[in-house]
């Protein structure tokens, strides 16, 4: 299973010894999705965690143990509706049915809840209004 | 009975044209005869709103002193042609740099259009007329001389709906396509659409004032690709991609409501335009064609994952049903142009009418009646 998680990190830790510890002790995939790093001070990182749920769990208390504050992220597609001219490019690769667009008035539907986040609409979309959000 | 431009113009004049969008009037059909939609209607307004790759504006800058005989061109960094005169340009709306393929002519223009200030910078070798060798400056809509928005093809007569038999995931001009036949995208208004209401440009042709991204502007010419001899289906309508339209309009009076910067994944960038025509019911003829329906207009299903063969065909009415059964699958249909921008500007430009703002003109050349399509062949 795939999750993501936000890690606050002090100063004195560095996103590369993390990320090897993390393949080395609990071999867990993982990708850094985004890492912002304040100099000298603390930094936070957006990784992704690939391996079965229990090596996940493990590694989680792991990183809390070395004093750092982790938390579960979810993503969620976020549109800009007020851009959208209702053309209907993104509902073709919609299968969730998520985003639909039909009679009577053709306008584009977009419900959330329906949303499994496969992120295709973001390269199907011609003006480019999709965005993934990530929220704790 | 039969009515003239004149006597068309001329109740639009004292505000009593019935003017009426094209879905209202298929609508009306089910319970009218052309003769009685003839007696009822004066003008049927039609639209559509798509992706219109070739489009572009003409630009003059005006003249720097020390003049400049600008050979190499670039507005925000894409590259425009410096093929016309000192300071003309021509920015297509595909142009762009590839560093940077998401930002590119239709852009530019859509900028312009928003009131943006761009950054100008050209080259030229230096003459004796044109001294000066390069310049950096901005500009924007007030700072320049002409702006006008020139398209050589748009508001194709129906278009072909695209599927990808292969087992991978194209990217296309008609969107994403996904493997296996899994959607089908089209993109065409049907009912709604300007040449599918006038199907041999009877009252379509040079100087036909329109609706063009918010002003008025005119059919300019017959557009590129222009094809009279596609078949036609029992409705005389062409089954696929036939007949175009070059139209003109000045760049001042246009809102990015109805025109939009775009950018297909693996493909680049193109421009959505939003044209309006209105067909005068001159006889019962043109009655008769404008109450055309969706399930009377085929299209072609054209396979993107095999050349582009055709492999059947469908009718927007089980396009606009979200479902086409095709070589026996369900196949998730969905559309490439708005069918909602399209219906806000029939609705604008039958207030524009009916309110004496917009008159009807008739065309100062028709259209050809004789056309196909060469290829280009390899040497
Ligand atoms: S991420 Fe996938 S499921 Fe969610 S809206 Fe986009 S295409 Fe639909
Ligand atoms: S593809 Fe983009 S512009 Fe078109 S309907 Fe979907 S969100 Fe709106």
């Amino acid at each position: 299973m795939t999750r993501k998680f936000v890690i606050k990190f002090p100063a004195e830790q560095t996103g590369d010894s993390l990320t090897y510890n993390l393949i080395k002790k609990f071999d867990i995939r993982i990708n850094i999705l985004k890492a912002d790093i304040d100099a000298g001070r603390s930094g936070t990182l957006l990784i992704e965690l690939n391996a079965e749920e229990e090596k996940i769990q493990a590694a989680v208390d792991y990183i809390s143990s070395q004093g750092m504050d982790i938390s579960p992220v979810e993503t969620k597609i976020k549109l800009e509706a007020e851009k959208c001219i209702s053309c209907g490019a993104c509902t073709s690769s919609c299968l969730s049915g998520a985003l639909s667009i039909s009679a009577p008035d053709w306008n584009l539907r977009f419900e959330p809840e329906k949303c499994i986040v496969c992120k295709l609409c973001l390269k199907a979309c011609p003006l480019q209004l999709f965005k993934i959000e990530f929220s704790e | 009975m039969r009515k003239t431009y004149e006597e068309i113009n001329e109740k639009i004049r004292r505000g009593q044209a019935v003017v009426m969008t094209a879905e209202e009037v298929s609508e009306m059909a089910k319970t009218m005869s052309p003769k009685e939609i003839l007696d009822k209607v004066d003008v049927v307004t039609t639209a559509t709103f798509g992706a219109m790759c070739s489009s572009g504006a003409i630009l003059n800058f005006g003249h720097a002193v020390p003049g400049i005989r600008m050979e190499k061109i670039k507005v925000n960094g894409v590259p425009v042609s410096g093929g016309l005169a000192a300071v003309d340009t021509y920015v297509g709306a595909t142009d762009c740099d590839e560093r940077n393929p998401k930002y590119g002519g239709a852009h530019i223009i859509q900028d312009l259009i928003d009131g943006k200030t761009l950054e100008l910078e050209a080259w030229g070798k230096g003459t004796d007329c044109y001294p000066r060798t390069h310049i950096k400056t901005e500009i924007s809509l007030e700072t320049i001389n002409e702006a006008v928005l020139f398209n050589p093809r748009n508001s194709y007569q129906n278009y072909n709906v695209a599927v990808n038999t292969s087992d991978k995931t194209l990217h296309t001009y008609m969107g994403t396509l996904l493997p296996k036949m899994k959607n089908a995208s089209y993109s065409s208004a049907g009912e709604l659409s300007p040449l599918i209401n006038d199907p041999e440009c009877r009252t379509i042709g040079l100087g036909t004032r329109i609706f063009l991204c918010g002003a008025q502007g005119y059919v300019a010419w017959n557009g590129t690709q222009f094809n009279t001899s596609k078949p036609v289906n029992k409705y005389e309508i062409p089954v696929g991609n036939a007949r175009t339209l070059a139209m003109i309009g000045e760049m001042r009076e246009m809102t990015s409501r109805f025109l939009r910067a775009a950018y297909f994944e693996k493909y680049g960038v193109t421009i959505y335009i939003g044209v309006g025509v209105p067909i005068p019911l001159l006889d019962e003829d043109l009655a008769h064609r404008v109450s055309i329906r969706n399930s009377e207009i085929e299209t072609s299903i054209e396979d993107y994952g095999n050349g582009g063969e055709l492999i059947g065909t469908t009718d927007y009415a089980s396009l606009r049903s979200g479902e086409i059964e095709f070589q026996g699958k369900k196949i998730h249909t969905a559309p490439l142009s708005s069918l909602a921008k399209a219906r806000e500007i029939a609705d604008m430009l039958k207030t524009w009418i009916k309110d004496g703002q917009f008159e009807l003109t008739a065309p100062v050349r028709p259209m050809p009646t004789d056309t196909a399509m060469k290829t280009l062949k390899e040497l």
